[in-house]
């Protein structure tokens, strides 16, 4: 059993090792590909092969607030030549944040071979590991997607007034500052992008990042998260669930760990998340 | 309307010069590899929460140190070590604002961080870099303000 496996994960084949990976750089059936929150970090490095996918150039549709379509998914799929039964590995810093944010953008074209390599790029580095400045170059596939399916893992505000009316589960996954709507107030601070602070009654508050070893970025046991979510947060695993943050990145990650971590049936991202929740007019809001 | 610091437009106009993405961010990692932490002299760890710089996810930190003409030098901490950005935009602006004069200081626009960066910046990113130009403009506002004659009464 590998270490990864003895944590007790439902689905523990969504995660790699760095080990893995490191025997895995010259797999053709493997692409793997960094995704970060800082835009400057894989150019001063990153694994020998990997691929950078920036979430606002390539996952977004750059006139409108949504995620790219289908061809602008194959269009990405194929400059980095990955077939549709391509196993991709996603990492990325801040406790891989945003590679889950991708994997997340992934599903909602149906691309299931996509998994997390643990502990994400800090623990690459801290494990003092083969950096390179090269950007690899890759024949282009034929990549040919599905048309995009937001009904599986995305919620949108009709659906998230509707599950909040009836009393469903919601995980707000920020700070407990933003979740009271204290931080939209405080001096000096950046426009939010909200008109109000606060939180969707009933939204329990788990900040995502908890759900992390801060040490190495590696999850925490399948143990430690039951006691967050099912203990703490009192969600069961055939719970309906809907989880925000601002604009859906945090929460993809909480997605990531209830749903492959803990196996929970039905988990959905808001992505629209509070920019959009903030800003509706005549929505319920709770301090 | 004060001017904009020489130095902070004319390293603007340097970094305009580079209009290719890749060399621009191969620019702003060279800027960020000038970075210098701030010296024991001023702050040591644990550093206070009240010069975190607010919305930073890289825990950006940043102090001022007044020069004898009344002007500041600005210091910064990032505790991130993969904050690059955070660490070249520290870069930035202490090259271009320290020992600029105050009042040009405090009306450093925010949004000098997307000239900076490009406009590709994710939410939560650009929020926390103009996070630390509002906070050095607040410092430059707050030491202004220390200046004026105090209402009495």
């Amino acid at each position: 059993m590998s270490e990864i496996e003895s944590r007790g994960y439902v689905h523990p084949e969504v995660l790699v090792s760095t080990d893995w990976v490191a025997k895995h750089l010259q797999d053709p059936g493997v692409r793997i590909i960094e995704s970060n929150e800082d835009p400057l970090l894989y150019s001063t490095g990153h694994i020998p092969g990997a691929v950078e996918v920036d979430w606002t150039r390539d996952l977004n549709d750059q006139l409108r607030r949504d995620y790219l379509g289908r061809e602008g998914f194959e269009a990405l799929m194929r400059r980095i030549g990955a077939r549709r039964d391509t196993t991709v590995i996603f990492y990325g810093d801040r406790n891989n944040w945003w590679a889950t944010y991708a994997l997340w953008v992934f599903q909602l074209f149906g691309h299931d071979k996509a998994k997390i390599m643990d502990g994400g790029r800090i623990k690459w580095t801290q494990e003092g590991r083969t950096l390179t400045r090269d950007v690899p170059s890759y024949p282009p596939s034929d990549y040919k997607a599905p048309e995009r399916d937001d009904t599986r893992v995305r919620a949108f505000r009709g659906q998230v007034l509707e599950h909040q009316q009836s009393k469903g589960k919601l995980i707000d996954v920020r700070s407990p500052a933003e979740y009271t709507g204290e931080r939209l107030h405080m001096p000096e601070y950046p426009n939010e992008g909200a008109l109000r602070g606060g939180h969707i009654p009933g939204a329990a508050n788990v900040p995502w990042a908890r759900a992390v070893n801060p040490d190495d970025g590696t999850f925490k046991s399948a143990a430690d998260l039951r006691a967050i979510y099912e203990g703490e947060a009192k969600l069961a695993s055939k719970d309906d669930v809907i989880v925000y943050c601002r604009i859906g990145e945090r929460s993809s990650h909480t997605w990531f760990v209830l749903t492959n971590l803990l196996g929970f049936d039905k988990v959905r991202n808001y992505d629209g998340s509070w920019t959009e929740w903030g800003n509706l007019v005549g929505v319920p809001i709770e301090r | 309307m004060p001017e904009v610091p020489q130095k902070l437009t004319e390293l603007l106009e340097l970094i305009d010069m580079v209009p290719d993405r890749a060399e621009r961010i191969q620019t702003l990692i060279d800027i960020a590899d000038r970075f210098e932490e701030v010296p024991p002299r001023i702050a040591r760890r644990p550093f206070p929460a009240d010069h975190l710089v607010p919305a930073c996810e890289s825990q950006a930190y940043v102090w001022s140190e007044e020069r004898p003409d009344g002007t500041l030098d600005f210091h910064f901490a990032v505790e991130n070590p993969q904050g690059i950005s955070a660490k070249s935009l520290a870069v930035i602006l202490d090259e271009s604002l320290s020992g600029a004069p105050l009042e040009q200081v405090a009306a450093v626009p925010q949004d000098v961080v997307y000239r900076v960066f490009g406009n590709e910046l994710s939410m939560g990113k650009s929020m926390g870099l103009m996070g630390m130009v509002s906070m050095i403009a607040a410092t430059a506002r707050q030491r202004l303000a220390g200046r004026q004659p105090q209402p009495s009464g």
